[in-house]
């Protein structure tokens, strides 16, 4: 692999940038791996880049459907933060939040990982309150996090209405100055790069078609370009990861829902940092390239379709055009949906899975980005040493059994 | 967007219209103390995330008020029928999947 660096780019420019290598290879699969990944997202791709960095296993397949970076890793709208409510989540969370700050030294690849903030908007007392109280538990976690007044946030994001005219006025926010955006593409293909570099073999267009099992434990997967044999198999693959489970004859707690977002055409320099509203549910920041990128809540119904309703979108520009009336008259450039795979109480499982040898991480629902760094770190632990780490304990299948659940539904200041 | 017709009022209406209610069919448990936690987590969270043709709950929240099931294909959202609560799905078991 060759270093990036201004010595790279200006060798390059002098040969007009013919000669850039390709930032990873495209092998045949081989027979057999020690460890197989179904689905190269960055979640998918994370996991291998650890596997191999920080338990040296290099004899890995990451098998994708269709492309890196095609799928729900280039389809969200790239929000970074770790203040959760409960301690399980924060502490993971937070531990994502660390490795983002140092990921683009890490990874020598730019994922424009910007720390301009994000304010969650309060909008009664009752919101109020939940906001100082998760402001004080994430402060005791160690995460950063100040509540901030109507005028501090008008301060900041000069363009917010916080009069008392709109139907649910701004009454205050949390606001984590760690907090951010980062190019969401870039985390896919830095970690890819990463992950090609140490031996790992990333295969396209290679779609899982069954899990082969002998004796209660994984031999290796079915797919689209044969059978590949492993055994140990971890599948990430978000919306179809009920798809997966029941190729291995599991049920999860999970519905599959699609979660659309949009950007409008490029403005000028409009406020640079990032609002989230659970309340009148939609959040938007302000793209390098002067796009407002906006999102909120899921599709009401179970679909697999990689879109949504117009009901949907309505709903998300109703509650924009409260916040941030100047946005009325902006137009709208594109608009997609992904697959996202809700859990009951909000939160992911990562773990093993009753069959020995299938490992999961499924479950991140609408908040599945932020935590790519780290959702890979843990899941890598979980793989290698076939037990999880302390970390993601708490997020077995399990505790839908014992009823332990991590409930940050509505918790967490989050547009779930 | 997604046009359905409820089979009590028999006209078809906007998704706006309609409150969405997950899987259908689901058996609440008769002697709920006999119940193991394994049983009650499969009652309470595991679902069939279908892909393709599914039987779901819809709530006629703007119109009648009564819930109703429907068999919807999870990827082209194309309704195959809509029954009334209490009524056999008009495809069997078998078939469900198949196209």
């Amino acid at each position: 692999m060759t270093k990036y660096s201004i010595f790279s780019l200006l060798r390059n420019a002098v040969s007009y940038n013919e000669n850039w290598q390709a930032a990873w290879r495209s092998p045949e699969p081989k027979a057999e791996y020690d460890v197989i990944v179904v689905g190269g997202g960055g979640h998918g791709l994370a996991t291998a880049y650890y596997l191999a960095k920080e338990h040296g296993i290099t004899n890995v397949a990451v098998l994708e459907k269709g492309w890196i970076g095609g799928g729900n890793t280039g389809r969200n709208t790239t929000i970074v933060r770790s203040n959760y409510l409960w301690d399980e989540a924060a502490l993971l969370y937070e531990k994502s939040m660390k490795l983002w700050e140092g990921l683009s030294q890490e990874l020598n690849y730019n994922v424009m990982f910007s720390q301009r903030g994000v304010f969650n908007l309060g909008h009664n007392l009752q919101d109020m309150r939940d906001i100082h109280r998760r402001v004080n538990a994430n402060r005791l976690n160690g995460v950063d996090g100040v509540v901030m007044s109507p005028d501090e946030i008008k301060a900041k994001v000069p363009c917010i209405d916080i009069t008392s005219k709109p139907r649910y006025p701004v009454l205050g926010a949390s606001f984590q100055p760690r907090g951010g955006v980062a190019r969401h593409d870039a985390v896919a293909w830095g970690y890819a790069r990463g992950a090609d570099a140490a031996g790992v073999d990333i295969i396209q267009n290679c779609e899982v078609t069954g899990i082969r099992r002998e004796d209660g434990a994984v031999t290796g997967v079915e797919t689209s370009r044969g059978f590949i044999g492993a055994k140990k198999v971890a599948v990430v693959v978000a919306g179809h990861s009920g798809v997966l489970a029941e190729m291995a004859g599991i049920r999860l707690p999970l519905e599959s829902h699609p979660l659309q977002a949009f950007v409008s055409e490029p403005l000028k320099p409009m406020f640079d940092t990032v609002v989230m509203s659970n309340a009148v549910h939609g959040y938007m920041s302000q793209s390098d390239k002067g796009e407002l990128v906006i999102g909120a809540g899921i599709d009401s119904y179970n679909g697999y379709g990689q879109r949504g309703s117009f009901t949907t979108i309505e709903h998300t520009m109703a509650a924009l055009m409260e916040l941030f009336p100047i946005v009325s008259r902006v137009r709208m450039l594109r608009q997609w949906g992904g697959i996202v795979d809700t859990c009951p109480d909000a939160c992911p499982i990562i773990g093993k899975m009753p069959v020995k040898g299938l490992y999961m991480n499924c479950g991140w629902g609408t908040g599945g980005f932020k935590a790519t760094p780290g959702s890979g770190w843990v899941f890598a632990h979980t793989v290698a040493q076939d037990e999880p780490h302390e970390l993601n304990a708490a997020f077995s299948l399990e505790r839908f059994i014992s009823g332990a659940l991590i409930d940050e539904h509505g918790a967490a200041g989050v547009a779930h | 967007m997604l046009l359905i017709t409820c089979p009590y009022c028999g006209d078809s209406r906007d998704e706006s219209d309609f409150t969405y209610g997950g899987e259908a069919h689901i058996k609440r448990p008769l002697d709920p103390d006999a119940l193991t936690d394994q049983e009650w987590a499969d009652y309470l969270f595991m679902r069939t995330n279908t892909k393709g043709y599914f039987r779901e709950m819809w709530n006629c929240s703007s119109g009648c008020r009564r819930w109703f099931n429907a068999e919807r294909n999870t990827v082209t959202n194309h309704f195959r029928s809509f029954y009334r609560i209490g009524e056999q799905p008009p495809v069997p078991d078998t078939e469900v999947n198949n196209g």
